[in-house]
């Protein structure tokens, strides 16, 4: 057991060790969702404050409605980069001294993942405190509430981004899953208007957002950051976390990435 | 896959201890055992609001087009100005029930009760006059002309000063309630609504809709218009700001200002008259009350129809609780 601690130890540190050290990369995590917040959500100010849903009992501004949006943008974003770094670690070779331990494939995959969503714990709780000054206040349990949801969103964006590194044979692919995955996923959920807004602009985008597991990260963030549990939501991603997970650790191929490379060598 | 059902596992235990954190955080919100009366103008009701539990705990029916309220003296009995059947519908606090109704005088809007007599003032809107009703013996007193269209109507905490406001003059008249007529008339902004004194009785705060300005009225020595408090929401159409409902907290700390189709409840500081904050509550905001510890503003927001409940130590809007169609007055039993 506690050899599996001393292994888990070392992928987590490592991972939160080049997170600080990249300090533009912690900068550009916080940029994003901030310029979200001041400008974007600044000049949409009204356009919520006319109806109440759910969780939420009163009537609020549209900065406080995005704010759990912009954290699953937070952990969709830091999901993806996890996996970029898996492409790069293959490339280089480190991810080949990770797997020739003689831990099982998916223990050391679970490590990855889980210093990968703590890294983006970090990113949010940052997030979190910022817009608090700026005078988005969610009830103090609420912080403590969506610590859990946080985990399980972020091994669910994790668990995405490793079944599709699996499927990208080298960095420079990666803009592709930018494009392809996680500017739909965010734009056809939840994260920026509620699903009865998008449905009165079009039926066909609300239905897609029906559809996004994304939307129910976001819900399931929204009600736990306003101390409610939303049974659907965290079933769903939960659910969605179990098959993204089983589909990554069986389809995970280390070899790829150097097979790739050895390939271009020879051309 | 035994970590994932731990993770899964570890996600609802905080989940309860939240829940009973949350409970505790809950406390105070459900320790007072106030009654909220709201009167729906459309529904011709009066919703009663649980304080406790924030619901809606009875619904009473009454005469047509119901709007201001005010308790009788000894707190036994809830007047209601029921402006189409021109009358005061009298509510009995024990049973809830309508158990009389006093002619009124032509289209009543606002009423106030007389500290020390048992006299409701009436503004009657098309007549252009304040009416002054006995309640004991259902009789009227007099009938004092003021400007056109009056409205809103202050009265001292003493009860020796009324000051009543009209629509179209524009003005703020300022009675004597010994001589029962009004003693001097001060122009304030466009179509005032509201006058309320400050708990000291040494000022009236006048509410002006289109101007959205609130003026004060020195009511110690020259019964003058002293300062203008005007509200400007950031971000908001300046037309949708617009002054109404008026709540004065007794420490003198808080003004507290219904602005209308803007959504807003502003906050100014009773001494400095400067706007602290703007508070989000529901559609086009109508009037307000304080509970008796002022630790609670209600708020009737007649378009989305409903009550929002305001944290006054936060400055938070709590709550929105759905009432009737068009809910316009609201006042708070201890």
């Amino acid at each position: 057991m506690n050899r599996y601690l001393h292994c888990l130890r070392g992928v987590v540190s490592r991972e939160l060790l080049r997170f600080l050290h990249q300090r533009t990369r912690f900068v550009a995590a916080l940029v994003r969702p901030l310029i979200w917040l001041f400008v974007f959500a600044a000049g949409f100010r009204m356009a919520l404050g006319v109806a109440m849903t759910d969780p939420y009992k009163t009537y609020i501004l549209y900065e406080v409605y995005i704010i759990p949006g912009l954290v699953g943008m937070i952990q969709l974003f830091n999901g993806m980069q996890s996996s970029l770094s898996m492409v790069y670690d293959r490339e280089m070779g480190s991810m080949r001294v990770l797997l020739v331990s003689p831990f099982p494939r998916w223990y050391l995959l679970l490590c990855k993942l889980l210093a990968g969503t703590m890294v983006s714990i970090v990113q949010v709780y940052v997030f979190l405190t910022i817009a608090w000054f700026y005078g988005i206040k969610a009830p103090p349990m609420g912080y403590l509430w969506i610590l859990p949801a946080l985990v399980v969103t972020g091994f669910m964006v994790g668990a995405l981004g490793m079944l599709l590194s699996t499927f990208v044979k080298q960095l420079e692919n990666f803009a592709g899953v930018m494009n392809f995955v996680i500017f739909p996923m965010f734009f056809l959920s939840s994260a920026l208007y509620p699903l009865w807004r998008i449905r009165e602009g079009s039926y066909l985008v609300y239905q897609i957002a029906s559809l996004n597991p994304f939307t129910y990260a976001v819900e399931m963030i929204r009600f736990a950051l306003y101390e409610q549990l939303n049974v659907d939501a965290v079933l769903i991603v939960a659910a969605t976390t179990l098959v993204l997970l089983a589909l990554a650790i069986l389809g995970y191929n280390p070899a790829r990435g150097m097979m790739a490379r050895k390939g271009g060598g020879g051309e | 896959m035994p970590i994932l059902s731990r993770e899964t596992a570890a996600m609802f235990k905080p989940t309860l201890l939240g829940l009973a954190l949350g409970a505790l955080a809950l406390t105070p919100l459900v320790a007072s055992a106030e009654r909220i009366f709201v009167s729906n103008e459309k529904d011709n009701t009066i919703s009663v609001i649980d304080g406790a539990s924030l619901e809606v705990i009875e619904t009473i029916d009454v005469g047509r087009r119901p709007r201001s309220m005010a308790f009788s003296s000894d707190g036994s009995e809830l007047f209601v100005a029921v402006g189409d059947d021109e009358a005061i519908d009298m509510i009995d606090l024990e049973t809830l029930q309508v158990v009389r109704s006093q002619a009124s005088g032509e289209d009543p809007e606002v009423i106030r009760v007389d500290p020390n007599r048992p006299y409701i003032y009436v503004s009657n809107e098309d007549d252009n006059i304040v009416s002054v009703l006995d309640y004991e013996r259902r009789t009227l007193v007099t009938e004092i002309p003021v400007g056109v269209e009056p409205e809103g109507l202050g009265i001292s905490p003493d009860g020796r000063w009324l000051v009543s406001t009209t629509e179209t003059s524009n003005m703020a008249h300022i009675i004597d309630t010994e001589l029962m007529e009004t003693v001097h008339h001060r122009l304030v902004g466009a179509r005032p609504r509201h006058a309320e004194f400050t708990h000291d009785g040494s000022e009236a705060w006048v509410s002006a809709e289109i101007a959205a300005t609130v003026s004060i009225i020195d009511m110690v020595d020259s019964f003058d218009v002293e300062h203008t408090i005007r509200f400007d929401v950031p971000g908001v159409p300046r037309e949708t700001v617009q002054a109404v409902g008026i709540q004065l907290t007794s420490d003198g700390r808080y003004g507290f200002v219904a602005l209308g189709p803007s959504n807003r409840v502003a906050v100014v500081d009773q001494q400095t008259y400067e706007v602290l904050d703007y508070i989000l509550v529901g559609q086009r905001v109508w009037h307000l009350a304080l509970n008796e510890d002022e630790t609670r503003l209600y708020t009737t927001n007649g378009v989305s129809g409903d009550v929002t409940v305001i944290d006054v130590e936060s400055l938070t809007a709590l709550q929105s609780i759905p009432v009737g169609r068009f809910p316009w007055g609201v006042i708070v039993q201890p």
